[in-house]
């Protein structure tokens, strides 16, 4: 062919427009405050008061005195991280601390759940609970086509009892109808395993842990073997055929019955039943219809309560009831904690008097003051913790981190409107940075601790040494060429990572470090600073 | 006899670990592992992980009378009776240091499920993560005179290869070095002392302002003693043991210039330096198609780093001291699929085990080799379970194998279902 020879020229041609295009690029630019998303509800207030009242009381039926507000930075670093995986840029730094209107956090909490990054990084959270990180079955389970159709729900403000009744009850192929992944993710071994989806079904839709109940009846709550059997029942019809996925009628759920040594296996058949409430259970339909209906049926306390302790938990980096993991939430029933899970009945009943919009109950949290809670605070005793007295510290997740890291290295927002070579960048920079990094699985509100591999790779991996380069295209560079002085500098490059201006000893600190500052400093003070900057707990730990 | 037998200094050492792994506070290393004998000496587990599953039949398990294995021939070994593939010639010679297992079962025909069972002794259970075995031995034994990291998983491989701490807690995860001998992942500091120390000095700054008004809880992070024991660790001496450079051409020629061999290498220097828990992984077993000439390949790489590790752990009275397991999630079918593959294969399949003062030269258990489907398969005579296969090493090395552990939300769980193999032990 005649263009090979020219294709490498046309390559480096390509090439340099596109780094000349990023070049000439001005790194800041629109003052203006965001456009999008904007239309704050009116009704906010009334719900995000009344969950306040209810810690109020408690925490000063404790004793405790709650911790002080949090700058309005710090709380869009949070919100930033909760909603989008990753720190405001400076660019959106700048851009909010122009914005002087004094709801500025509520109308940034729009503008970020307006932002299709948001669709697609609270998809791949919410995916952990509905078909885990494992790859499952590769020809029947398509783990990125789940995502996707999640990230698209979202887009769409589809209800979420309507996204998970598809997840429950669709039927069709994987590939089109790529809810069916929920079902297909408990193929295993050749077949499926009704119970694991039994399972599954009630710690990710109504946030209680049945599973031990598969073998024996639970040893402290009330779940019950037979109850647990006729969940798993309602999957017993599930067959993967060429058409797809189908209930197939004639199937029979059926369990080996224990024998003596010697004796012929035994089974018995199990018909599809619902543990409670039965009324809400309806006649018509598939099992898997019916079994969809129960589960986000109005009346299933449950099913709100367990989305609204998940969403607490995404935004604060611990579940409301933070003692315990996200999907063991106590009976509606129990008395013990009644007075704990209020917040819960409340967020939940907003949430269902709202149509299930995951958006809203996100923005009703957002808006708490318990949200907006410092975290410091002098005492550090549980009750500080459980009553929400302070904002917990937690360990950014590894898209966090990495996310993080790679957005201060830009000046400008990464997002969907970045150029491909960013977003290719962060893509490939992302796989290699999880691989050593590893990755917290399903258990992901769990509270982990800093491990020795994940501090050797920001002391001295290759990812960390090149995000504090001062190339011209990368922040570090780039800040220099604008910041005029040493003062700006160091708010710079403080507010590109910690999304915060040094302290006045910090300030007088790393004056020292920069006694003649020109835009020929010593490089290596800057890559520094920012190593620095990426090993400090205040980076990697959610405050 | 369990080889470890002091349980007050295990518990002391235990509770200086939980204070917040400050192990960098304890007094320098007295000398190598290597160095000592007998009781004192460190004990070691190295696992050999045959990543896709190897096949039975073209390794410890030859069938050549089968229709489906014309191409395997049985050789004898230096254990008296025992035969394996004419595929590990170098094997066979050190076969009399080591038993096979031909009989151990498992449920999990998948390889993220089946090496999540193989490697915790546990079936996948969505409520709770197990411990690997190399995270229990690293909890229950810890080695407060070991700098670097005391959990190591060597070579590349899918992530679900990689032992996890589960329950125990992240920081029993094991170490990953992706390419043993050849990079330090990490380990070393690449600048230069002064710039280290600025960066160092920048950080006692930047972190006291986040400290102030929050010390318990950023205390609670161990961020800070994370990065003190990577300091250590960054200058321990016994960083070397990760290193093959004044190792001979000889040495290097006899482990296999491949990445497998060069780590089969790097863990018996681990071993000397007395580090407590090893895997070094070899994928590429899931012979779907062409199934000898997968295994050909494979076991070109596997059979001189495995005999050369053995050889030189017996030759350095090291193996006494070390239990040596070579396993992977499942075997192959018997039969040959239409594309001269074997497929999955749960239900009677190999691991050869030794050292550590177990019995040699036993072969346990004997498989058929024909006749047999996934939906009717044949159980193999002796079956041996996998939890029983981990009751016997965490016997042999000292933990108490029943005991139970409570995880993080109070459940207690045994740190192993099975019990020991009598016919490993006497």
């Amino acid at each position: 062919m005649r263009w090979k020879p020219v294709l490498p020229a046309i390559l480096v041609v390509a090439g340099l427009a596109v780094v000349t295009s990023m070049a000439v690029t001005s790194p800041v630019q629109n003052l203006n405050p965001p456009k999008m998303g904007e239309a704050v509800a009116a009704d906010l207030s009334p719900v995000a008061q009344k969950v306040d009242q209810l810690l109020v009381a408690q925490l000063s039926a404790a004793g405790v005195t709650p911790a002080g507000k949090a700058d309005d930075l710090t709380v869009l670093r949070r919100l930033s991280l909760a909603l989008l995986g990753t720190i405001p840029s400076l660019e959106e730094i700048r851009r909010f601390e122009a914005d002087m209107r004094p709801d500025r956090l509520t109308i940034w909490t729009n503008v970020m759940l307006a932002d299709t990054r948001f669709n697609v990084y609270i998809a791949e959270r919410l995916a952990r609970a509905y078909v885990g990180v494992e790859g499952g079955d590769l020809i029947l389970f398509r783990r990125d086509r789940f995502t996707d159709w999640l990230a698209n729900q979202l887009r769409k403000n589809v209800p979420y009892d309507q996204s998970v009744r598809a997840m429950l009850a669709d039927q069709g192929v994987w590939t089109d109808k790529a809810a069916i992944n929920f079902v297909n993710a408990g193929y295993a071994n050749e077949k499926y395993d009704p119970n694991k989806l039994a399972g599954r079904t009630v710690r990710a839709f109504l946030g209680q842990r049945i599973d031990c109940a598969q073998c024996h009846d639970h040893p402290y709550d009330h779940w019950k073997q037979k109850e647990f059997e006729g969940l798993a029942a309602c999957f017993g019809q599930l067959d993967a055929t060429l058409v797809g996925v189908v209930d197939e009628p004639t199937l029979k759920f059926e369990i080996v019955v224990p024998t003596e040594v010697g004796e012929e296996p035994k089974t018995r058949i199990v018909e599809p039943k619902v543990p409670f409430s039965t009324e809400w259970y309806p006649t018509a339909g598939t099992p898997r219809d019916r079994l969809a209906e129960w589960v986000t049926h109005p009346g299933n306390k449950r099913f709100e309560r367990a989305i609204a302790n998940r969403v607490w938990g995404l935004m604060f980096g611990k579940p409301f009831l933070s003692e315990r993991p996200v999907d063991d939430l106590p009976d509606p029933e129990n008395m013990e904690f009644q007075a704990r899970t209020e917040v819960l009945d409340l967020l939940g009943a907003d949430f269902r008097a709202h149509g299930c919009d995951l958006r809203r109950l996100i923005q009703v949290i957002a808006s708490t003051d318990a949200y907006r809670r410092s975290s410091l605070h002098p005492a550090s005793g549980p009750h500080e913790h459980e009553l929400w007295g302070v904002f917990p510290l937690s360990r950014l997740r590894p898209e966090q981190m990495i996310g993080a890291m790679l957005q201060s290295n830009s000046v400008k927002t990464i997002d969907q409107n970045s150029h491909l070579f960013s977003r290719a960048f962060r893509y490939f920079k992302e796989q290699d940075y999880l691989k050593e990094f590893g990755d917290p699985g399903e258990a992901e509100l769990e509270q982990r601790t800093a491990t020795i591999t994940q501090t050797l790779l920001n002391m001295n991996g290759e990812f960390a040494r090149e995000m504090s380069q001062t190339g011209v295209f990368a922040t570090p560079g780039t800040l220099r060429q604008f910041s005029p002085t040493p003062d700006a500098l160091l708010d710079n490059v403080f507010l590109t990572c910690l999304t915060r201006r040094p302290t006045d000893a910090e300030r007088s600190y790393f004056r020292e470090q920069l006694p003649e500052y020109s835009k020929e400093t010593d490089e290596t003070v800057l890559e520094d600073l920012f190593w620095t900057l990426y090993n400090s707990p205040e980076f990697s730990w959610n405050h | 006899m369990p080889l470890t037998t002091h349980d007050w200094s295990r518990r002391d050492a235990l509770r200086i670990a939980l204070a917040g792994g400050v192990s960098f506070l304890l007094p320098a290393i007295e000398g190598r592992a290597v160095e000592k004998r007998g009781a004192d000496r460190p004990t070691s587990l190295i696992t050999l992980w045959m990543g896709g599953g190897p096949s039975q039949l073209e390794t410890w398990d030859p069938h050549p009378e089968s229709k489906n294995s014309e191409k395997i021939r049985a050789i004898d070994t230096t254990a008296p009776g025992m035969q394996i593939s004419h595929l590990l010639p170098q094997m066979a010679e050190q076969m009399k240091h080591l038993s096979i297992i031909r009989s151990l079962t498992s449920k999990e025909g998948d390889h993220e499920r089946g090496s999540y069972f193989v490697q915790t002794s546990y079936r996948p259970d969505p409520t709770v993560r197990h411990p690997s075995l190399g995270s229990i031995l690293v909890s229950e034994l810890p080695n407060p005179k070991v700098e670097i990291p005391n959990h190591v998983a060597l070579c590349d491989g899918d992530g679900f290869t990689v032992p996890r701490g589960g329950y125990l807690g992240d920081q029993y995860d094991s170490f990953r070095i992706f390419d043993p001998g050849q990079n330090l992942q990490n380990m070393r500091q690449s600048l230069d002392a002064p710039r280290q120390d600025r960066r160092l000095a920048n950080l006692a700054v930047v972190s006291n302002a986040f400290r102030a008004g929050r010390e318990a809880r950023v205390e609670g992070t161990l961020h800070q003693q994370t990065i003190e024991r990577a300091l250590t660790m960054m200058k321990s001496d016994q960083l070397k043991a990760f290193e093959i450079k004044d190792e001979t051409k000889e040495t290097l020629a006899r482990y296999g210039d491949t990445r497998f061999g060069r780590g089969c290498l790097v863990a018996r220097r681990l071993v000397e330096t007395g580090v407590r828990s090893i895997q070094v992984t070899l994928s590429g077993f899931d012979t779907h198609a062409n199934n000898y000439e997968g295994h050909l390949t494979q076991t070109k790489i596997m059979d001189p780093a495995f005999a050369s590790l053995v050889k030189d752990l017996a030759d350095r009275d090291l193996l006494a001291s070390t239990i040596v397991l070579c396993i992977g999630e499942f075997g192959r079918t018997p039969r040959i699929n239409p594309l001269g593959g074997r497929d999955h294969w749960p239900h009677g399949f190999s691991a050869v085990i030794g050292g550590g003062g177990l019995a040699a030269g036993r072969v346990i258990g004997a498989s058929a080799a024909d006749n047999q489907t996934d939906e009717k398969p044949i159980k193999p005579t002796t079956p041996i379970e996998v939890p029983d296969l981990y009751a016997t090493i965490l016997d042999r090395l000292g933990v108490e194998f029943s005991k139970e552990l409570i995880t993080p939300i109070g459940r207690p769980l045994k740190v192993c279902e099975g019990t020991p193999v009598e016919q490993l032990l006497s």
